[in-house]
C-alpha cells in the first residue's frame, strides 16, 4: 500500500496532569486496561497498515513507549518510533521526521484516538478524488457523564461540546470551511468565493475533526517548508489548504497531475467553448473543476486542490483522550456502550473479571465493569462502571462507581470512591471519600479524608 | 383552475377556525423603484404588456388559481391607470373580489402596507407579492406549513417562498439579472437566519454571528437560491411596519430587521419550491428572461394561448410560435421559432422575426430584421431596420433603414429619424429625464413621477403630439425627423448597465468580470496571511475605537451635507438650525461639536466655491461667513464653543484644505470684527497653546500681530474714553 502512517503519540500533556507523568506518558495511559496507544494501532493493523512511525515528544517518553511496542508487536507490527523536542506542535514533528517520508501520501493519526472508524475508506477517498486532504470527521461525543455525578464538565454542561465548526458541500464530500480552537467561538467568516462557486455551504457545528488526515506527501511537505510559522496541522495547515482550495498555491508535481494539465491546455485553447459551456450550465461538474474553467479566460490558469472529508457514520465510535473528562468518558464508553472496542470478550453479566482476581463474599461487581489480573477485593464491595487495574487489594465495603483505578492501587476499608481516576501505586486508608478527583500516581489518601473535585498529587 | 382552489379551500376548512376567514392577498401594483424607466414615468410597471398580456393579469390569475379569494391592488403611481384597467377587466368575480386601495405619498412598499394596515381590511393570514411577479406555484402546501408553524409558535410571522436558481459564479448575478443574494437557513425547521442582498463586493467574507450556530447544529449557506418575492405573512406583519415606522423595503429592512432584532424574537422561514415557476420582474433582464420562460411554456397555464384577454385569441403553432388572428404576412417574410405575433399585425417582403414578441397591430415592413425584440402594440417599422435586442414601446415609429443596438429601450411614442442607429443600451423617451434630486432612488421615484406624470396622464396622446410640433426640429437627437431624448446616462448606471438590459452578456463582459474575480481572490489572500497560532481575526478591541472615529465622521458629514443642502436649496437659517440641532441629539453631541461641524462645512465650502487666488478665496470666505453667520453665532454662546471654532480652524488648515494655512489671521481677524470669536476667545486660545509644541503654535505666531492688537486695543478703548 502506498500509504505511510505517522501517529502522533505527544509526551506528556499538561491537559492530562496529574494522571501523567514522564513514567507513563500519553501514549501509555490505560484505558480499560491497555494503553490508549494501542487503540489506534490495532485499528491501523485492521486496515493492514503495518508500518508505522510513531511520534513522541522527548527522548524519556520515546524509551518508554518504545519498549512498550517492542513488547507488544514486534513480532506482528513494523513500527519506528522517533523522538522529536517537545512543543514544536504537530507540523513540527512532521518536519522533524520529512527525511523518513517517501510514500505518495501520508496517513497522519493522533495517537489519543479511540475509534473503530475504518481507516482503509478515509484513505479511499483520499486517493478517489485525488485529494490534496482528507480529514476524518466524527460525531461530536456527548460530553460529560450525562446520566451521572460529575461536576468536572460544568461549561460544557450548559452548551453542548463544540469543537469545530465545518464547512461542507452538499455532497458532504469536500471540506470548504473549518474553524478550529478559539475561532469556533468567535463569529462565522465564510469566504464568499467558496459560497459562489459551490452555491451551497453546509455548517455543521455537530461534527469534529477527529485528527485523522490524509495528506498528499509532496503537498504536505511543501506548505510546512514554506510557512515556517506554522506550528499545527489541525489549526494552521489544515485551514490553510481549505482556504486556498480554489486558487492553489501549492504545486501539484505528482505524476498524475499531468494527464490533467493537459487537459487543462485543451481548455483553454477552446475558449468558446468553455464559454458556452458555463453559460448554458451545461455540465456538472465538481466545483472544483467548475472553478478552473470558468477561470481559464485569463492567461494563468487557476489551480485548484481538493480537500474531502470522510464522516464517520453514527454508529461509529471515534473519541479522542484529550482531557480528563475525555479519559473518564472514553473509559465509560470502552467498557459500556463501545464495549467491542476493548477487545475483551465479556461475561454473561457483560462485565469482564479476571480469573485471576478475587472476590469477597456478598461482592457484586455490576455491568460495564472491568477488573484487572491478580487483584482482590474484600467483603461487601460493589463496583459499578468502573475500571479496576491489576493487581489491586481493595479492603471490605467499599464502593466504586464510575470510577477508574488503576494497577497496584491499595483501598482501604469502607472507602468510597465516586466519578474519580485514582493512578497506580495510590494507597487509599480507610473510610476515604473521593468524589469527582484525581490522585496522580504514589499518592497516599489518609484514613476518613473527603475529597470533592479535588486533584491530588505527590509534591 | 377549479382543482387547485378547491384544494386550497378545504384546507382553511380543515382549520378549526370558528369563523373561516377567507384567503387575502395584498398586490403591490408599484415596485418603488426606477429600473423600468424611463417607460414607467408613463405607465405603471404592471400594466407593461409581457408577451403581449399585461403583467398584472400573470398575478391575478395565478392568485385566483392558488384559492385566493380577496386581493387588494395598492396602487400609488400611476393609479388611476391601474384603476381603470383593473375595472375594465373582468376579475371581479363572485368567489374572487379585486379592491383597490389608492395612496399617492407612498414612497416605499413599507408605507404601503401601513396605509393597509390603517384600513384595516386584513383579517388573517394574506399573501403579500407585487404585481410584477409571475409564478404558478400551488400554494396549499407552503400555506399549510405557515399555519403549522404559526399554531406551534407564535412568533413565525412570514414564509418566503424561495426557488433554486443558478447565479453566474463570474458576475454574481443570476438570470434574472438581480443581484446574488446570500442566506443562511436551518436545514431542520427551514428557518432564516441570515439574508443578505445587495452583497458588498468589496467585501470577501461572509460575516455570521457566532450567536446563529448556537442554538443549531447545523445551517446551510445558500448562494443557489432565488427570492420569488412571494410572502405568506400573519397580519402582525402589517402591525410591525406600523411599529417600525422607518421599515422601507421589504427585504432590506423589514427581513433582516426581524433577523438581526432579536428582542421580539419574530422569525421568518422560506419555503423552497422545485418544480412549480415563479419569477420576478425586477429590471429589463428578468422582463427577457421571464419572457421566454412564458413562451417556453415554464409557467403554463400561463401561456399566451390559454390567457386570452380579451377578444383577440393566440395560438400556438409548431415550434414555439404563437400567432394572433389577423395577421397579414408577406411569403416570404419568416417568423423563426419561440415567437409571439399579436393580431393584426402586417409584415413585410424578406422580414425575419426571430426570438422576438411583436405585438397587436403592429407595422412592419420589408426587409426587417427583428431579434430578440420585444415589441409592443401598434409599433410602426419601415422598410430595411435593424433591430437587436431591444425594447420597443407602443406607438414608436422607427423611419426606414433605422437601427436599433442591442439594450436599446425606446419609451412610448419615440420616433427614430431615418437611417439613424440608436447606439447600445440607450434609453429614450419622450419625456426629459427628471432630475435626480435625492440620491436614494426608492425616495425619487414616487415623488418625481407624481409631478410628471401628471401632465402626462391628462391626454398621453396629445402631449406626444405637441412635442412632435412644437420642441423638436427636424434634426432630433435621434436624426432626420425623429422625436425623443435619448437620456444621459447616469454616472452609477453605466456600470452596471449591461447586468440589466435585454441584451445577452457580451463574452468581454464575462471576461472581465473573472478578472476582477480573480483579483478578489487576490485580495482575500493578501488580506488573511496567516498568523502563526491560526488566530485568523484581528483583536476585537480595536474595532470599538474604529466605531467612535465612524461616529464622529458620520455627524460631522451629516451636518456638511445638511448644509450644502440648505446652500443649494436656500433653506432659512432658522430651518438649518433647527436639521442641526436635530443631528446634534441623534448623535448626542454638544454645541461645540456642532459649531465645529458647521464651520467645517463653510469653510469646505468657501474653498470648492470658484476661486483665482488667496484674496478671491478670502472673499468666499467674507459672503459664506456673512451669509451664515447667524446659524453659527447660535452655537457659539460660550468662550469654549468658539476655542473649538478656532481649534477646528487650525486643523482645517493643516489638514483638509491648506489653502486657508496663509490666510489664518486674516480669516480670524474677520471673524473677530463680525462678532463670530471674541476677544476672550482668541486671548484663552493662545494661552492654552503657551505650552504646545513648537509645531502647534505655528498658527499662534502667525495670529500674534491680531493678539497684540487684541490686548492693547482695550487699553486704547480706555484712553478713548479719556
Amino acid at each position: 500500500m502506498d500509504f505511510q502512517v505517522v501517529v502522533l503519540a505527544g509526551g506528556v500533556s499538561k491537559k492530562l496532569l496529574p494522571l501523567v507523568s514522564h513514567e507513563l506518558p500519553n501514549a501509555l495511559l490505560p484505558v480499560a486496561n491497555r494503553p490508549v496507544l494501542s487503540y489506534v494501532v490495532e485499528l491501523l493493523e485492521l486496515s493492514n497498515l503495518k508500518d508505522l512511525i510513531v511520534v513522541v515528544e522527548g527522548k524519556d517518553t520515546a524509551l518508554n513507549v518504545g519498549a512498550w511496542i517492542s513488547g507488544a508487536y514486534a513480532d506482528r507490527l513494523h513500527v519506528e518510533v522517533a523522538a522529536v523536542p517537545e512543543d514544536v506542535g504537530t507540523a513540527g514533528a512532521i518536519r522533524a521526521i520529512a527525511r523518513h517520508l517517501y510514500a505518495k501520501d501520508i496517513l497522519i493519526v493522533s495517537g489519543d484516538l479511540v475509534s473503530d472508524v475504518p481507516i482503509g475508506a478515509v484513505a479511499a477517498t483520499h486517493r478517489r478524488h485525488d485529494a490534496v486532504v482528507t480529514a476524518l470527521l466524527c460525531n461530536t461525543p456527548v460530553s460529560g457523564p450525562l446520566e451521572s455525578v460529575s461536576s468536572g464538565g460544568k461549561d460544557k454542561a450548559k452548551k453542548p461540546g463544540r469543537y469545530d465548526l465545518i464547512g461542507l458541500d452538499p455532497t458532504k464530500q469536500f471540506l470548504l470551511h473549518i474553524a478550529t480552537g478559539a475561532e469556533v467561538e468567535k463569529d462565522l467568516r465564510i469566504q464568499k468565493s467558496i459560497l459562489r462557486s459551490v452555491g451551497q455551504v453546509e455548517i455543521r457545528a455537530d461534527l469534529m475533526d477527529a485528527h485523522l488526515y490524509a495528506f498528499k506527501r509532496s503537498v504536505l511537505l511543501e506548505v510546512l517548508d514554506q510557512n515556517g510559522e506554522f506550528h499545527s496541522l489541525k489549526h494552521d495547515v489544515l485551514p490553510y489548504l481549505v482556504r486556498s482550495q480554489l486558487k492553489s498555491e501549492v504545486l501539484l508535481n505528482g505524476t498524475p497531475q499531468a494527464e490533467e494539465n493537459g487537459t487543462e491546455k485543451v481548455i483553454s485553447q477552446s475558449n468558446q467553448q468553455m464559454l458556452s459551456q458555463i453559460l448554458a450550465n451545461a455540465s456538472e461538474p465538481t466545483f472544483h473543476l467548475r472553478h478552473e474553467l470558468s477561470t481559464n479566460g485569463s492567461d494563468s490558469v487557476r489551480r485548484t486542490h481538493k480537500c474531502c472529508v470522510y464522516i464517520a457514520g453514527s454508529n461509529k465510535y471515534c473519541a479522542r483522550l484529550n482531557s480528563l473528562q475525555a479519559y473518564n468518558d472514553i473509559n465509560r464508553d470502552v467498557i459500556g456502550e463501545a464495549s467491542h472496542l476493548s477487545g475483551y470478550s465479556f461475561s454473561s453479566h457483560n462485565n469482564i473479571i479476571d480469573p485471576t482476581a478475587e472476590l469477597g463474599a456478598k461482592t457484586t461487581v455490576g455491568p460495564h465493569c472491568m477488573l484487572g489480573e491478580g487483584s482482590q477485593m474484600g467483603d461487601k464491595c460493589s463496583v459499578k462502571r468502573s475500571v479496576i487495574g491489576r493487581h489491586c487489594r481493595i479492603g471490605a465495603n467499599v464502593k466504586v462507581v464510575n470510577s477508574v483505578v488503576m494497577n497496584h492501587v491499595t483501598i482501604g476499608d469502607g472507602c468510597s470512591i465516586q466519578g474519580s481516576v485514582i493512578c497506580s501505586n495510590v494507597q487509599l486508608q480507610e473510610r476515604a471519600t473521593l468524589k469527582d478527583c484525581q490522585v496522580g500516581a504514589g499518592y497516599m489518601v489518609t484514613a476518613g479524608s473527603d475529597c470533592k473535585g479535588e486533584v491530588l498529587t505527590k509534591k | 383552475m377549479g382543482a387547485p382552489k378547491k384544494s386550497a379551500a378545504r384546507v382553511s376548512e380543515d382549520h378549526d377556525e370558528l369563523v373561516r376567514v377567507p384567503l387575502q392577498a395584498i398586490l403591490l401594483a408599484d415596485s418603488f423603484t426606477t429600473k423600468f424607466r424611463p417607460i414607467t414615468l408613463e405607465r405603471p410597471k404592471v400594466l407593461l404588456p409581457l408577451a403581449n398580456v399585461p403583467m398584472i393579469n400573470y398575478t391575478l390569475t395565478w392568485l385566483e388559481s392558488a384559492g385566493v379569494e380577496e386581493v387588494f391592488v395598492f396602487c400609488c403611481a400611476h393609479a388611476k391607470q391601474v384603476i381603470n384597467y383593473l375595472e375594465k377587466s373582468e376579475f371581479n368575480q363572485p368567489n374572487f373580489t379585486v379592491t383597490t386601495i389608492e395612496s399617492q405619498n407612498c414612497v416605499s412598499a413599507g408605507d404601503a402596507l401601513r396605509v393597509i394596515y390603517e384600513r384595516n381590511v386584513i383579517q388573517g393570514d394574506f399573501v403579500l407579492i407585487s404585481g410584477d411577479t409571475v409564478s404558478n406555484m400551488s400554494l396549499t402546501q407552503a400555506l399549510l406549513e405557515h399555519k403549522e408553524r404559526k399554531k406551534k409558535d407564535s412568533n413565525a410571522v412570514m414564509t418566503m417562498v424561495i426557488k433554486r436558481s443558478k447565479t453566474h459564479p463570474a458576475i454574481h448575478q443570476s438570470r434574472l439579472g438581480t443581484d446574488e443574494i446570500f442566506m443562511a437557513i436551518d436545514p431542520n425547521s427551514k428557518q432564516l437566519l441570515y439574508y443578505e442582498d445587495k452583497a458588498d463586493f468589496s467585501k470577501g467574507t461572509l460575516h455570521l454571528e457566532n450567536s446563529l450556530l448556537a442554538d443549531n447544529p447545523s445551517l446551510s449557506l445558500h448562494h443557489d437560491k432565488q427570492d420569488c418575492y412571494i410572502d405568506i405573512c400573519s397580519p402582525e406583519v402589517l402591525s410591525l411596519f406600523t411599529d417600525n415606522f422607518d421599515y422601507q423595503h421589504l427585504r432590506r429592512h423589514f427581513v433582516k430587521g426581524l433577523l438581526l432584532d432579536d428582542i421580539m424574537g419574530y422569525k421568518i422561514f422560506v419555503h423552497e419550491i422545485r418544480a412549480d415557476y415563479a419569477a420576478r420582474i425586477d429590471n429589463f433582464r428578468s422582463y427577457d428572461t421571464v419572457s421566454k420562460d412564458i413562451i417556453h411554456r415554464w409557467t403554463y397555464p400561463l401561456v399566451p394561448d390559454v390567457m386570452n384577454f380579451g377578444n383577440t385569441a393566440t395560438k400556438l403553432e409548431r415550434q414555439g410560435i404563437y400567432r394572433g388572428s389577423d395577421i397579414s404576412q408577406a411569403q416570404s417574410a419568416v417568423v423563426g421559432p419561440f415567437s409571439v405575433i399579436g393580431s393584426g399585425t402586417k409584415i413585410g417582403k424578406n422580414t425575419k422575426i426571430l426570438n422576438s414578441v411583436v405585438g397587436i397591430g403592429c407595422k412592419i415592413g420589408s426587409n426587417v430584421h427583428i431579434e430578440g425584440c420585444y415589441i409592443w402594440d401598434n409599433v410602426t417599422i419601415e422598410d430595411g431596420c435593424e433591430l437587436r435586442h431591444a425594447i420597443v414601446c407602443e406607438g414608436v415609429i422607427m423611419k426606414s433603414g433605422s437601427a436599433l443596438e442591442p439594450g436599446v429601450v425606446l419609451s412610448f411614442k419615440v420616433v427614430v429619424g431615418q437611417e439613424f442607429v440608436v447606439p447600445p443600451y440607450s434609453q429614450v423617451s419622450l419625456l426629459q429625464q427628471p432630475v435626480e434630486e435625492d440620491s436614494d432612488e426608492e425616495l425619487e421615484y414616487a415623488d418625481s413621477t407624481s409631478a410628471i406624470t401628471s401632465t402626462v396622464d391628462k391626454s398621453d396622446g396629445e402631449t406626444a403630439s405637441e412635442l412632435l410640433d412644437g420642441h423638436f426640429t427636424p434634426a432630433s437627437e435621434l436624426g432626420f425627423g425623429g422625436a425623443g431624448y435619448v437620456w444621459p446616462k447616469c454616472e452609477g448606471g453605466h456600470e452596471e448597465e449591461w447586468r440589466h438590459s435585454v441584451a445577452p452578456i457580451t463574452e468581454d463582459k464575462i471576461l472581465e468580470a473573472v478578472k476582477a474575480m480573480e483579483d478578489e481572490l487576490e485580495l482575500i489572500h493578501d488580506g488573511s496571511i496567516l498568523p502563526p497560532s491560526g488566530e485568523l481575526i484581528p483583536n476585537p478591541n480595536d474595532s470599538d475605537d474604529d466605531d467612535n472615529d465612524d461616529l464622529r465622521d458620520d455627524f460631522d458629514k451629516e451636518v456638511e451635507a445638511t448644509f450644502l443642502r440648505a446652500v443649494l436649496e436656500n433653506i432659512q437659517e432658522n430651518h438649518l438650525t433647527l436639521e442641526v440641532n436635530s443631528l446634534k441629539l441623534s448623535y448626542n453631541k454638544v454645541a461645540a461639536d456642532c459649531a465645529g461641524a458647521l464651520f467645517y462645512a463653510m469653510m469646505k465650502y468657501a474653498v470648492d466655491l470658484p476661486h483665482s487666488s488667496a484674496d478671491g478665496l478670502v472673499q468666499n470666505v467674507h459672503v459664506v461667513l456673512t451669509k451664515w453667520k447667524k446659524v453659527l453665532a447660535s452655537y457659539l454662546n460660550d468662550t469654549d464653543e468658539q476655542i473649538e471654532v478656532i481649534l477646528k480652524f487650525e486643523e482645517i488648515c493643516l489638514e483638509s484644505a491648506k489653502e486657508f494655512a496663509p490666510l489664518f489671521t486674516k480669516i480670524l481677524h474677520y471673524m473677530y470684527n463680525e462678532d463670530i470669536i471674541e476677544e476672550d476667545a482668541i486671548l484663552s486660545w493662545e494661552d492654552e497653546k503657551k505650552d504646545a509644541d513648537e509645531a502647534d503654535k505655528v498658527f499662534v505666531n502667525q495670529a500674534q500681530p491680531l493678539i497684540q492688537w487684541l490686548k492693547e486695543a482695550p487699553e486704547e478703548d480706555d484712553e478713548d474714553e479719556e
